[in-house]
């Protein structure tokens, strides 16, 4: 889908705006001063399910957990996360408005898209599903289950669920995260993760994960409160603001 | 014989010569290195901090002096200009920064740009500005860094290319073109619009972006604002005194305090580098001394050098690509006749910032997008969607022709070439 934010439709919610396509001769959708149209500046490249683009992909935004949209808008503005576009666009935001920017896009309720058919062998799948679901417990690798939900749909207010996004998306970030290019507040438990992770290991967890549907009932990310398996920077102390603040 | 002798001749001239000639610039260099004067001693304690507090912001010193995610103050972050880079110095009380230094050190920094061992300290720091700051406005912003927390980060050493990374070439550079001097209030003005000049030319160095530098990388002082492509991240600081580009003569004094306190006002919207100055100083500012700033800026002498191309030589027609592609990307924003949408969406008919040349700016925004400064006046701006990942370089040239060029816009159209050379630093 190319890159259209010319004309602006309502979709679900009062908030809730989006950049659509221009139809030649079309009258313009009024101005109207909303949060969504003065962040046609995010939806121009994620779209309203994310979107691919010759310089990689764009992960959808919509729905996901507001604190894990702030703790991600200020790596990239703080320089824990690469990627020049958008540490460009942040860098004159202050911490208040990117917690409204999370809290916006985390309260937008997006269908998710049916998924492709996964191309690698039953045996990869099986063995992506199996690091999913029970980890590795000999090498220390807790289950992505364990944190991201039975479900795999993220836990609020900080943890993103994993369902609904592309395969290349999974593998370019697993990639990151082993490779040091993306980063998370200290203790960065992903980090650690990655590093257990072969490349075939991100391979099989990432085509797996990549060709499960979005259960529609469950969508959301859960609320669940057991302890996880290791700490996380993103997800205690000073983001516990965040969430508070995204959720008013 | 003779000839050994005439080359020992010619040697010890030689030698006296370069001798004399490194003294000279040796000299030069630190002419007028005056003991330091004492400061003004009436305000002391917490009203001093509080003071220095803001003079600090005033001078937009976190900005340069904080890497990005890093403690405040604590320096490290890359400066880069023609000759290399240059690292920022940690500024808080730690033995890697201030914590040795006296008031007469820092003073000695920003007035004669040495450093607290006497080494010369190069110009990326803007002493030639700061140089005529009051003594008692240094000493408040030195008491206001002594009451930060101390962080360690050791300084990291510059990355200069030869010869550039010389003592000597910093030297000749001193003697050439920084004498320290001090702030010269003129009696026939009010005393806002010598406040106005005095934020101006010391504190905000705002030559530092906004004028051409020489081949040396100097300006030609801080009284010089006719604007410039600012080094390396080649955006084009635009000349505060010509009312085709940023001058302010006819704009209200409460339109220029606007935009240096909310980042936009009714006229025009900050963006890139001096959303950055605003983000990090001048919205900080009081009323008073923002007011003298625009009485300062509204008085600079009009000189008119960007002849905007006349209608005859570019025609008002616009190009047929670029408006497609206006239609295509652009028109729902800003208008299908560039008439936008007050206060959202800039106009892009009779802007001014879309008519300047060079086009940098208009490059830099239209490929990597960019929002305003988040300010207590405009805590929620709008933001524009960068284009790098949609448009080529043909295209973003094409439809910045075009805007350029219709609705009674009549600048020179935009090169393929130019969006090229801009893309590569836009990174």
């Amino acid at each position: 889908m190319k890159l259209r934010f010319a004309r602006v439709a309502g979709c679900v919610g009062a908030a809730c705006l989006w950049a659509a396509a221009t139809l030649a001769g079309a009258q313009p959708a009024p101005f109207e001063d909303s949060l969504g149209q003065r962040l046609l500046a995010c939806t121009g490249c994620h779209g309203k399910e994310g979107r691919a683009a010759a310089d990689g992909y764009y992960p959808r935004i919509a729905g996901k957990p507001a604190g894990y949209l702030y703790n991600q808008l200020r790596n990239f503005r703080d320089g824990r996360r690469h990627y020049e576009l958008m540490a460009g666009l942040l860098a004159p935001l202050g911490d208040d408005y990117l917690r409204e920017i999370a809290g916006h896009f985390a309260g937008l309720e997006v269908p998710y898209a049916v998924p492709l058919p996964a191309a690698e062998t039953s045996a990869v799948r099986a063995a992506g599903e199996s690091l999913v679901r029970r980890g590795d417990p000999g090498r220390g690798l807790p289950a992505c289950t364990s944190c991201h939900g039975t479900a795999m749909t993220g836990r609020a207010p900080f943890i993103p669920g994993l369902l609904g996004l592309p395969r290349d998306y999974l593998n370019a970030q697993l990639g990151a995260w082993r490779n040091g290019k993306r980063r998370a507040a200290e203790p960065d438990c992903m980090a650690k993760i990655a590093a257990l992770l072969a490349p075939a290991d991100i391979g099989a967890v990432s085509a797996w994960l990549a060709s499960q549907p979005v259960p529609a009932a469950t969508a959301r990310p859960a609320t669940a409160s057991e302890a996880l398996p290791m700490a996380c920077g993103g997800v205690d102390g000073s983001a516990a603001a965040a969430a508070s603040g995204a959720q008013r | 014989m003779t000839g050994k002798r005439f080359t020992v001749w010619a040697f010890s001239v030689s030698a006296l010569a370069a001798v004399v000639a490194a003294g000279t610039i040796a000299w030069l260099s630190v002419r007028d290195d005056t003991p330091s004067q004492r400061g003004d001693a009436s305000v002391t304690g917490n009203g001093l901090v509080g003071l220095g507090e803001y003079l600090v912001r005033a001078g937009s010193c976190e900005g340069c002096h904080t890497e990005r995610g890093g403690a405040r103050f604590a320096g490290g972050r890359a400066i880069e200009t023609p000759f290399g880079i240059v690292y920022s110095s940690n500024l808080t009380p730690d033995a890697s920064g201030l914590g040795g230094w006296t008031g007469d050190d820092f003073w000695r920094a920003l007035h004669n740009g040495r450093s607290r061992d006497g080494h010369l300290l190069y110009p990326a720091f803007p002493y030639p500005n700061y140089t005529r700051l009051a003594r008692g406005d240094a000493d408040a912003m030195f008491a206001y860094l002594k009451s930060l927390a101390p962080v360690a980060a050791a300084p990291k050493p510059h990355a200069l290319r030869f010869p550039f990374d010389q003592a000597a070439a910093l030297a000749a550079w001193r003697a050439l073109f920084f004498r320290p001097a001090g702030f010269q209030p003129d009696r026939e003005q009010t005393p806002s619009w010598n406040r106005g000049a005095y934020l101006v030319e010391t504190l905000g160095h705002c030559n530092a972006c906004h004028s051409q530098r020489n081949a040396f990388g100097a300006t030609a002082g801080p009284l010089d604002l006719a604007g410039g492509l600012i080094p390396v991240q080649n955006w084009y600081a635009p000349s505060l005194n010509d009312r085709n580009e940023a001058g302010v003569e006819t704009w209200p004094v409460a339109d220029v305090v606007a935009l240096l306190k909310t980042g936009v006002s009714a006229q025009a919207s900050v963006q890139g580098p001096m959303a950055e100055v605003v983000a990090g100083s001048t919205q900080h500012l009081r009323d008073a001394d923002l007011v003298a700033m625009a009485t300062y800026l509204k008085k600079l002498p009009s000189r008119t050098v960007n002849v905007v191309v006349t209608e005859a030589s570019v025609g008002n027609v616009g190009n047929k690509a670029g408006r497609v592609i206006y239609e295509r990307h652009c028109s729902g924003c800003h208008g299908e006749r560039g008439e936008g949408v007050a206060g959202a969406y800039p106009a892009l008919a009779g802007n001014r910032a879309v008519t300047l040349t060079p086009a940098a700016n208009l490059v830099h925004i239209v490929l990597r997008g960019g929002f305003p400064p988040t300010t207590a006046g405009n805590p929620r701006p709008f933001g524009m969607p960068p284009f790098a990942t949609v448009l080529s370089d043909e295209e973003v040239a094409a439809v910045l022709s075009h805007v350029r060029s219709t609705w009674g816009n009549h600048a020179a159209p935009v090169s393929t070439l130019e969006v090229a050379r801009f893309r590569g630093s836009a990174r």
